[in-house]
């Protein structure tokens, strides 16, 4: 799969061409070309932001139907603990578990019980590397990737173990060949997704070669039909629950760090929350942390953009169910014979925001940003399609656009042009 | 073409909260330069600690950084009170700062000797009660 694959698409019959997106994207790779937003690949880090603030509707994740269950012999829902936040007066999760076997999954595999095995490994891995305080989280697929393209310095902090999501995938395809003696290939692992991000991070893993998830369907797709089976479920309910108060603590922010059962620890959710952090953090303007819990979204997962409920709720409600449940269920799978849990590739820094190959050649193109600066209101106006002026200096640099994209260099353009007309009549 | 760029900061003293504004400035095109990562983030940590001690000690003054594509300069002048003993203020853990600057978790005595440890070349030019001129060099 491509290095830069993203799941955020455009759907052009929507797109008004305005400038909303271009504005909010947090690391401006959007732009509005001939009166359409265009996605540069290399930038986007999949957050979502796009998708919710367009008040046209017209972004939106690539993702997998319910339909796909039908591709395969034997099916594992694999939800993610965000989805208990999702439903109203929860207070078995057993109950979502078997509405989802209602709904034609063959097995189920909570991503909290594998995330409270990532919790016990992540305890020892900090604990034995204190040289790399402060430990960066890499569960949300968003900052892995921003940091992968914009800082360089911090790659090295990565948190090299697998996501729960993944953690969970291997051994749900394990348990299921062990009960139904299928091979691998009959068997579909297919997660329930709070957000796109998770998405590109199973057809284009970072930190390692192929993810076991076979399919990503979103939370808001299946909501209706889940709710209806709940009602059914709730008379017939199945002991299905791997996971206590650590795993389903994840869906919320500080719930990872939380299970490393340390204060030492910083959580930040929101993008440019997220990255005041790391530019923070790049600067060592704050040391002695052992553990750096960052969620793309507001809230944690539960604010992903493929979710229905408002995060903050979905936070009061993960909160609530939480209070009854055991603190973690992770002795029933043995933590120690999880294999393969730790990344087994280097991430590599794609330094995709540079101006040119050379430092010589850029600093020419800087040169040209800033004269071209000079010539621009500097108003961010957006008219150009670019989100600053800045930005669309560094796209003329680029050579990806020109000049008269700027409407009030092309005004006085216009009026020069015009001025020079009028003397021709005399 | 021109091979070098020039960039002038103004910090104003007193206002923690666009000190490091410079600094994260000069990082942010560094890397839109391509620049080698280690060598940014010894120009972050060196100029930002700098920049800080502006704010502190000495009530603002200027940067001036100049980057070309074998080395960055950082020049930090101000008209503060310039630091009486060079090699004390070089020790580390040593700080004069005030106790509502230490409060904001400023003023650990870290300042100089990072400035120095993340720099390549680094020269104090300084008159108790005219100013002090900080060059820094690094590497690229």
């Amino acid at each position: 799969m491509g290095k830069f694959l993203t799941s955020v698409y455009l759907e052009e019959d929507l797109c008004k061409g305005c400038i909303n997106c271009i504005k909010r994207c947090p690391t401006q790779a959007i732009r509005v070309r001939n009166g359409k937003a265009v996605i540069t690949k290399e930038f986007c880090i999949d957050c979502g932001v796009c998708i919710r603030i367009c008040p046209h509707h017209a972004k939106n994740a690539i993702r997998d139907s319910i339909e796909i269950i039908k591709d395969y012999e034997y099916t594992v829902a694999l939800p993610a603990p965000s989805l208990y936040g999702q439903v109203n007066n929860l207070d078995d999760v057993n109950i979502v578990l078997t509405a989802l076997k209602l709904m034609g999954f063959d097995d189920v595999y909570e991503v909290s019980g594998a995330a409270e095995i990532v919790s016990e490994m992540s305890r020892k891995y900090v604990s034995e590397h204190k040289e790399l305080w402060p430990i960066i989280s890499t569960a949300c697929p968003s900052v892995t990737r921003l940091i992968r393209v914009r800082f360089p310095n911090l790659i090295k902090h990565l948190l090299p173990i697998k996501s729960p999501m993944d953690v969970a995938a291997q051994q749900a395809r394990i348990r299921a060949m062990e009960k139904t003696g299928l091979p691998a290939d009959k068997i579909g692992i297919v997660f329930i997704s709070p957000c796109p991000s998770k998405v590109t991070a199973v057809k284009s893993p970072l930190g390692f070669e192929k993810s076991e998830v076979d399919a990503v369907i979103a939370m808001k797709d299946i909501y209706t039909s889940l709710i209806e089976h709940m009602n059914v479920a709730a008379t017939c309910v199945e002991e299905l629950s791997i996971s206590g108060r650590i795993g389903v603590g994840w869906g919320n922010i500080g719930g990872e760090a939380g299970g490393l059962l340390s204060e030492n620890y910083l959580a930040a959710d929101g993008i440019e929350n997220v990255i005041r952090v790391l530019e923070d953090l790049e600067d060592k303007k704050f040391t002695n942390l052992e553990f750096i819990e960052l969620n793309s979204c507001d809230g944690g997962c539960v604010g992903g953009v493929l979710t229905v409920e408002n995060p903050f709720i979905a936070m009061v409600k993960l909160k609530r169910l939480k209070k009854y449940m055991p603190v973690a269920q992770n002795h029933k799978e043995d933590t120690l014979k999880v294999k393969n849990a730790f990344w087994t590739e280097e991430v590599k820094y794609e330094p995709v925001f540079k101006l040119a190959t050379s430092m010589r050649e850029s600093i020419e193109k800087m040169t040209q940003v800033d004269e071209l600066l000079t010539k621009f209101p500097g108003l961010d106006c957006g008219s150009c399609g670019a989100p600053t002026c800045r930005a669309l200096a560094e796209d003329i640099a680029r050579g990806v656009a020109k000049e008269n994209d700027c409407i009030h260099v092309l005004r006085e353009h216009i009026h020069k042009l015009t001025d020079e007309i009028s003397k021709l009549d005399y | 073409m021109s091979d070098q760029i020039h960039l002038t900061y103004q910090v104003s003293g007193d206002d923690f909260t666009r000190a490091g504004e410079a600094s994260s400035d000069v990082k942010r095109m560094l890397k839109k330069m391509g620049a080698d990562p280690e060598a940014i983030r010894k120009v972050a940590i060196s100029m930002y600690e700098g920049e800080i001690n502006m704010v502190i000690h000495a009530h603002g003054g200027e940067i001036n950084v100049t980057i070309t594509p074998e080395e960055v300069q950082m020049v930090l002048s101000d008209n503060g009170p310039g630091i009486a003993d060079v090699d004390k203020a070089m020790e580390a853990g040593f700080s004069t700062a005030p106790e509502n600057v230490r409060s904001l978790g400023f003023g650990a005595g870290m300042g100089l000797p990072n400035m120095k440890k993340y720099s390549d070349d680094m020269k104090i030019d300084t008159k108790l009660g005219e100013g002090t001129t900080v060059t820094m060099k690094v590497q690229m």
